[in-house]
């Protein structure tokens, strides 16, 4: 059995890197029966486009400046 | 020889990445782009010393990184964002794992978010977001950056900061742990729910 800190594991190196076939069959298996990994792969693709986001932000804020 | 040609074509193919990674340092846009300038001429000039098997983007960040440094050194002030220049082996890693419980099980983990597109147009979420980032041990704040800001792929990062693949995935996972958590604490399990925002 793979517990939820294995399956946050391949949930944040699939932000990173294609996983396995096998490495996302389990994550899949895993997600359908747990809420927090479910929150967990949804809140670490919401964090990758807030970093875009915060730096488009970054950008035009030094734009008004100069 | 090798396939990479170094090219205009190529070269300016990397000109968002290099400019994002001088901009995240130097914190002005018209330096950056400056910066950025040099460092393909540069690299056109010094053609002859590319390898290819570093990778075009690892070695035009080497220039980069020179031309940064020089502009330090220039203008005599401090560094506004030191961080990301020189970075003492704190690392996140340590044994102690507050995440997780011994059996692996999330020790309260994430709950349910609100919302949170909405967050991405709110002023003060960003501020949140941004004590958020900064709150990261500082190695880890810079593999964060480098990967998530900057648009780094992992090995380019791995070799931008000294990491093996194995302490790459350590460190970026740890680093949304944390982050996630701190936004949790002080934003979404915050803001009131108003259920009708207009």
């Amino acid at each position: 059995m793979h517990s939820c800190r294995d399956i946050s594991i391949l949930v944040s190196q699939g932000l990173d890197k294609k996983l396995s076939w096998r490495e996302r069959f389990t994550v899949r298996m895993h997600l359908m029966m747990c809420t927090r990994c479910r929150n967990f792969q949804k809140q670490t693709q919401f964090i990758r486009k807030a970093a875009r986001h915060y730096t488009d932000g970054l950008q035009s804020r030094l734009d008004k400046k100069s | 020889m090798t396939g990479t040609l170094l090219t205009e074509k190529n070269l300016s193919a990397q000109r968002p990445v290099l400019f994002r990674y001088a901009l995240l340092q130097l914190h002005d846009r018209e330096l950056a782009d400056d910066v950025v300038q040099e460092t393909l001429l540069a690299a056109l000039q010094s053609a002859s010393d590319f390898e290819g098997r570093a990778g075009l983007r690892t070695w035009l960040i080497g220039i980069l990184k020179h031309k940064i440094a020089d502009h330090w050194r220039r203008s005599a002030r401090e560094a506004s964002v030191p961080e990301f220049n020189q970075i003492d082996e704190d690392d996140g890693e340590t044994e102690q794992d507050e995440f997780f419980m011994s059996n692996g099980q999330w020790n309260g983990g994430p709950k349910a978010w609100a919302d949170p597109e909405v967050a991405l147009k709110q002023q003060e979420f960003w501020a949140i977001y941004e004590a958020c980032q900064n709150n990261l041990p500082p190695k880890m704040a810079k593999v964060f950056m480098l990967r998530e800001l900057v648009g780094l792929e992992a090995d380019e990062v791995c070799q931008e900061v000294g990491l093996s693949e194995a302490n790459y995935w350590v460190i970026m996972h740890r680093a949304r742990l944390g982050l996630r958590e701190c936004l949790e604490i002080r934003w979404f399990n915050n803001t009131k729910q108003e259920k009708h925002h207009a």
